[in-house]
């Protein structure tokens, strides 16, 4: 287990530096692209160019300029956004990570509750009518663009029906910081939670069923069954169980993924101020210093969050450990 | 059946958009049209109306008149057919869509077939380049690529190939390139497995080469394996692609997908919601037939997958 645990580190750190080579090179290194230009953004003065070319080393050798941008992301931190007057990226990606966070934690609850109880009953109930219909419910939710649905969902909560009993209750778009106010932060995220699970809902209970089907028939379940335990025990101690092991390390990588930026569609249609509607702001100003600061940093905690499940999974089922 | 047909119609649809567009409705979804005019009940009114709106404020485009010669499904905030915008834009959509679907699993057996035949150095070095590319957020990957290319405004060049920023390509090959790994792992997975079989090592007795060994005894022994995923790539492309678009990053004007219709309608959602409803009900549609048929193509040709379905 050890041995696994340092050769899963070394790997991750090796994946970590490739990451941040492969951000060095499209950013600095695209071909016909001048970088100072692009990171000084729209309104580049030649002085603001030659600072930028000073400060990266842009006239330096390679691995210097590789360096003096790591620097500037983990060290110093003090990359500076062009494009939005001299703002500190690095701890501004930090003030807005709590917003993600929130997002992110409600949805993977609701997620989790909903496609365990909608794979296990497809899957309990498979031959009637309800599994079928379970499952086309899950395909259109994974078909679903997720700021399609957020639009939707706003144009139902702050439309026509918002000044309805249904719906009146739901405040203007925006986060509010739960130690602000703890009634309203819970108000204004119902809808962004609920519509940023339904894509995982829809994934999840599909892989659950399908897995639950494909243990039903294994040894040890038929051993469980002549034991003379109840459908019920099977279920939940058996069946259910050894299903886990794939859910728990799929929802570890996309929990993973979702902080670090994948939230970002459901961020911009709902104006949750988190790490993807900073990511969306500089976009729409192409304002590199940041994209670059929220790409690197998104990665690392995704790249961070998929060893951590590899170990986890490595610690749950001795099968997949490396001899 | 019912997935692939209505797949077809959608395809056919947007085929057809330029006929639409010059025929019927006589329009031209491209350029603004803001001080047009168009007729309902047989009145001609002005496309954008001072006015409108719950405020009685500022300009809104009409909304949808269900006549399909003017104006069918609105204007949008140009004054641009809505209806017309919306079968050029699943044109965009599909095309890229399918396109980079198909350069990616392309890429991807390419790949897959020199790093299963070769083994060895070559595939470890190839499997760990996969890794990383995996490893690399698809979004963040994405996004990335983009915003660097967007920022240089005169087009880019690889190579003999000189590509706009402005062109569907450019949306295309970035996505193409994301999601190689994903269709390298199973086709890797079956190069092996089909490299060690018997009638391999007959033609190898033979004294066939390698390249035909890869191309005519293991290529077409692995296409399968890829075909089978197709479909359902295609639906994710195109569901990446109009999340590029609707954070600007995608499809450029003046060109116009759903992606970017959906998100020109973000400012008119409450005073003319069919500018948005039309183009994700089009992506829905589109996503949900593709990931049917995904479903039935591989439980067709994958008899293990079909044997655990039917258990």
């Amino acid at each position: 287990m050890l041995t696994f645990i340092v050769r899963r580190s070394l790997w991750t750190v090796l994946v970590m530096f490739v990451i941040t080579v492969l951000v060095f090179i499209i950013f600095f290194k695209t071909p016909g692209v001048d970088p100072a230009r692009a990171i000084a953004g729209r309104n580049s003065s030649p002085q603001i160019l030659a600072e930028i070319r000073a400060q990266f080393g842009l006239n330096r050798p390679l691995p210097i300029q590789y360096g003096l941008m790591m620097k500037r992301l983990f060290v110093s931190r003090d990359l500076v956004s062009y494009s939005n007057q001299g703002q500190l990226v690095v701890p501004e990606i930090f003030a807005a990570a709590p917003a993600t966070l929130s997002l992110v934690i409600g949805a993977a609850i609701i997620w989790v509750v909903v496609s365990i109880a909608m794979g296990v009953a497809a899957a309990v109930l498979r031959g009637s009518l309800l599994d079928p219909l379970l499952m086309i419910i899950a395909l259109i939710g994974v078909s679903t663009p997720v700021f399609w649905l957020g639009q939707m969902a706003n144009l139902v909560s702050q439309g026509g029906l918002h000044n309805t009993v249904l719906f009146s209750w739901v405040p203007p778009l925006g986060y509010t910081p739960l130690t602000a106010n703890p009634l309203r932060w819970f108000e204004g995220l119902v809808l962004p939670w609920i519509t940023l699970s339904i894509l995982y809902i829809g994934f999840y209970a599909r892989v659950l069923r399908a897995s639950l089907l494909e243990v039903q028939n294994e040894d040890y379940v038929r051993t469980a069954r002549a034991k003379g335990l109840t459908e019920r025990r099977v279920l939940m101690r058996h069946t259910l169980r050894n299903s886990m092991i794939t859910f728990v390390s799929l929802f570890g990588l996309d929990f993973g993924a979702l902080v670090g930026g994948g939230a970002i569609l459901t961020e911009v249609v709902f104006g949750i101020h988190g790490v993807g509607f900073l990511t969306y702001q500089a976009l729409t100003n192409l304002d590199l210093p940041t994209i670059m600061a929220t790409v690197v940093y998104g990665a690392f905690f995704i790249v961070l969050a998929n060893a951590l499940v590899d170990v986890g999974y490595a610690w749950l089922d001795p099968r997949v450990r490396p001899t | 059946m019912a997935a692939l047909g209505l797949f077809l119609l959608i395809v056919i649809l947007s085929l057809l958009a330029p006929l639409y567009a010059h025929d019927v409705a006589h329009v031209n979804p491209f350029t603004p049209n803001v001080n047009g005019t168009t007729i309902i009940h047989g009145k001609r009114v002005p496309v954008i109306q001072q006015g409108g709106g719950t405020l009685r404020l500022g300009e809104t485009p009409i909304g949808p008149t269900w006549d399909l010669h003017h104006y069918f499904l609105g204007a949008d905030n140009l004054g641009r057919d809505v209806a017309a915008l919306l079968l050029y834009g699943g044109r965009a959509s599909l095309q890229i869509g399918i396109a980079s679907a198909v350069i990616c699993s392309v890429v991807a057996t390419l790949v897959a077939l020199i790093a299963g035949f070769f083994g060895g150095l070559v595939d470890t070095l190839l499997s760990r380049l996969m890794d990383i590319i995996w490893a690399f957020p698809v979004y963040l990957l994405a996004i990335s690529i983009s915003t660097e290319l967007l920022t240089h405004t005169s087009g880019f060049s690889v190579g003999p190939l000189r590509i706009s920023p402005t062109s569907l390509w450019t949306p295309t090959i970035i996505i193409a390139f994301i999601y190689v790994p994903y269709v390298y792992r199973p086709a890797r997975g079956q190069v092996l497995s089909v490299r060690n079989k018997d009638f391999v090592d007959a033609a190898i007795a033979q004294g066939a080469g390698n390249f035909r060994l890869i191309f005519s005894d293991i290529l077409p022994n692995v296409i399968s394996t890829v075909i089978v995923l197709l479909p359902l790539m295609i639906a994710t492309t195109i569901l990446t692609e109009s999340a590029l678009s609707f954070l600007s990053i995608g499809v450029q004007p003046p060109n116009a997908s759903w992606g970017t219709i959906i998100s020109d309608g973000q400012q008119l959602l409450y005073t003319r919601p069919w500018v948005s409803l039309a183009p994700g009900i089009m992506i829905v549609l589109t996503v949900l037939a593709l990931n049917v048929l995904g479903d039935g193509v591989r439980d067709a040709l994958d008899p293990r997958a079909k044997l655990r379905v039917e258990k």
